[in-house]
């Protein structure tokens, strides 16, 4: 009932084709997003603010980056973690070589040497495709990293090997480094993910998005049709790496302050493959949803146990979050094989008739 | 200058002392077969099933465990190897009805997902039931080396050697000589055209991936037995990816040649040319070659040709 769309006409192709033509939706989402802006920082604890919706906020921007290129135009890729690594490592060199840099733009920049990277990775796909495509964009995995680990240039010749996020303001707040809030870290996620998400949506309902899906979904016959393969999955590739490039810069200047290579290792990799699948291959709010459910199960298994009163060695404990962790990504393939976003879809049908049965 | 001079000079080397080159270039041979090994098992279950197997590096570590785990409760090797097989075919069953049987018709990357779910449960199950402390494996072959024609060799490595290639050999008659082998070959040919003369797919599939638990054993007795029973085997399943795209997924001999291209490769530029970039070359050399490689034939040494057709 009140999901119903009866009644609303469009009059124009332009409300025809908005990105959310019906005006339950609109409301919804506007009303999400300003919550989003508002509630968290002001309510919030620490805790979660810190641990859970930092860190979604951002994966969901990696994730989103990631089901570009793999989700839409079908180029399999196991090198986010090293595409994510690269805009960490540019972020931390421009924003100390260059400490008057404005910290948007040095994420905008960050993002665009990792799109550059990408670019040259993304070079084999025009020959190769999937599976053997995948273990390729390995090779950029193991060797970003390897480059990380021994030039210490890229870490400012810092013994450590670690790279640290720096004081920096956005509009007189306080918004990375150590002295930081998190409510400010949280917002300036929250604008990143909101904004890149609202691109993200429009590529992929503009020009390039059924490029991409035309290149998906059979390459020869999107070739015929006259897309340039070349030019599509370049830019596939290009532009996936800028936004993991700038999710990664964010992982180390929003959320973990400091980080060396290892956090962006080849688990990093598959944890967004995962995103991107658990929520939905093809769709921007399955990214959302991917990277809620990959940050939540592990916090929700490590504090079952507590509240169910069990006690058990923390070794034990680990095992069995691994093991649910694995059954959970084999169930929900089995039960959804397109995602959460397609649950959300077939929800919405349902609510469309509800309370009526037809 | 300089980089030319460091380019240049390991030739010189090698050319200097040919008995060191020998001893390396058997180093590569024997690590290579180690991830001809591994990649073997992803061969099979590529070729029976099309499913992209990554959890076969954990399967390694699982065989190797369970091996370990009940040889130290007292039971005797042989016992215990026996006893491990029956695990990897009970395993073999547990997947083919709870893992492929719900996904059948599913895109291959909803599969190879799965079976990343499966390693990250075999790992959480596996260490709860054995313990995740490094194990000693001593299966009877003492790790030392002796001299051949001035040339030193390992008796591990080489008895890893001997058992690839007996491993193959018997892998090959069991393809080509029996009729499981037949059908295996005619699944992998072409899934609906074997159902229409009556090969039982579900059948062939618990077959095949009890077969891939084999070579398992085989491989996690050989790494355990050279760096320990730990969870770190179950990351050469990464090692041995770009052998697999080297030697084309689809072919059993590629695996093996392409094993030993990767290790011979990786030992001699780990060596001679690793110290001018700063050595560690070693993680990403493979994939470094099997890209190159892969530009040229994109289909590895020995895949099948890829058709494609509108």
């Amino acid at each position: 009932m009140i999901y119903r769309t009866a009644g609303q006409f469009k009059t124009t192709y332009a409300s025809d084709q908005a990105i959310f033509p019906i005006v339950q939706d609109r409301v919804v989402v506007t009303l999400a997003l300003v919550a989003a802006f508002v509630v968290p920082p002001a309510l919030a604890s620490e805790y979660w603010l810190q641990a859970v919706l930092i860190p979604l906020l951002v994966y969901a921007l990696a994730a989103i980056g990631l089901n570009l290129l793999t989700g839409y135009a079908g180029q399999l890729s196991l090198g986010t973690g090293g595409f994510m690594a690269v805009g960490a490592y540019s972020a931390f060199k421009l924003s100390t070589a260059f400490p008057h840099l404005d910290i948007v733009a040095v994420f905008l920049l960050a993002g665009l040497v990792a799109a550059g990277v990408g670019l040259l990775f993304g070079i084999p796909s025009l020959r190769i495709k999937g599976f053997y495509l995948a273990v390729a964009t390995l090779a950029a995995q193991f060797f970003l990293i390897w480059l990380f680990n021994k030039v210490a240039w890229f870490v400012n010749y810092a013994p450590s090997g670690t790279i640290t996020a720096p004081d920096r303001e956005v509009l007189g707040v306080l918004v990375t480094g150590p002295n930081a809030t998190s409510g400010a870290r949280y917002v300036m996620a929250l604008a990143f993910v909101a904004i890149f998400g609202l691109v993200a949506k429009n590529l992929v309902r503009g020009r390039l998005g059924r490029a991409w899906m035309a290149i998906r979904d059979r390459d020869i016959a999107a070739e015929i049709i006259g897309i340039r393969p070349l030019r599509t999955k370049l830019l596939a590739f290009g532009i996936s790496s800028f936004y993991c490039g700038v999710a990664g810069a964010e992982l180390v200047f929003l959320y973990l302050g400091s980080a060396e290579t290892l956090a962006f290792d080849v688990n990093q990799s598959f944890l967004v493959l995962f995103m991107v699948i658990i929520g939905g291959l093809g769709s921007i709010l399955g990214s959302f949803l991917g990277a809620a459910f990959i940050v939540l199960v592990p916090i929700f298994l490590t504090n079952a146990p507590h509240w169910l009163g069990l006690n058990m060695s923390v070794a034990l404990q680990k095992h069995i979050e691994l093991m649910i962790f694995g059954g959970l990504i084999i169930f929900f393939l089995i039960v959804e094989p397109h995602g959460l976003a397609r649950l959300w879809q077939i929800t919405k049908e349902k609510l469309r008739l509800w309370p009526f049965p037809h | 200058m300089d980089v030319l001079y460091g380019l240049v000079t390991p030739f010189r080397d090698i050319a200097g002392s040919p008995a060191f080159f020998v001893e390396v270039l058997i180093g590569g041979v024997a690590a290579g077969l180690m991830y001809s090994l591994v990649a073997l098992g992803f061969v099979l279950i590529f070729k029976a099933s099309g499913v992209f197997n990554f959890a076969q590096g954990v399967m390694v570590l699982f065989a190797a465990l369970t091996l370990v785990g009940l040889m130290e409760r007292g039971v005797p090797v042989v016992l215990a190897l026996g006893l491990t097989v029956l695990v990897m075919i009970l395993l073999a069953f547990a997947i083919e009805r709870v893992v492929l049987r719900p996904l059948v018709n599913q895109e291959h990357i909803i599969l190879f997902m799965a079976t990343i779910g499966l390693t990250f449960f075999l790992e959480g199950f596996g260490e709860m039931l054995w313990g995740s402390n490094v194990k000693r494996l001593d299966v009877g072959i003492p790790d030392e080396s002796f001299m051949v024609a001035g040339v030193l060799v390992n008796r591990l490595e080489l008895t890893a050697a001997l058992t690839a290639a007996i491993l193959v050999a018997v892998l090959a008659v069991f393809f080509h000589g029996t009729r499981i082998g037949r059908a295996l070959r005619a699944v992998a040919d072409d899934h609906e055209a074997a159902l229409s003369i009556g090969i039982p797919l579900k059948t062939i599939w618990v077959i095949v991936w009890s077969v891939a638990g084999g070579v398992a054993i085989v491989a996690g007795i050989m790494w355990g037995a050279k760096s320990g029973v730990q969870f770190s085997l179950s990351l050469i399943a990464l090692k041995s990816l770009p052998v697999l795209i080297l030697g084309g997924f689809t072919s059993v001999p590629g695996a093996i040649a392409g094993g030993l291209i990767i290790g011979v490769g990786e030992k001699i530029g780990e060596v001679y040319w690793g110290p001018l970039v700063g050595g560690a070359i070693e993680n990403w050399f493979a994939y470094g070659l099997a890209l190159v490689f892969l530009l040229f034939r994109p289909q590895g040494l020995f895949g099948e040709k890829i058709i494609e057709r509108v």
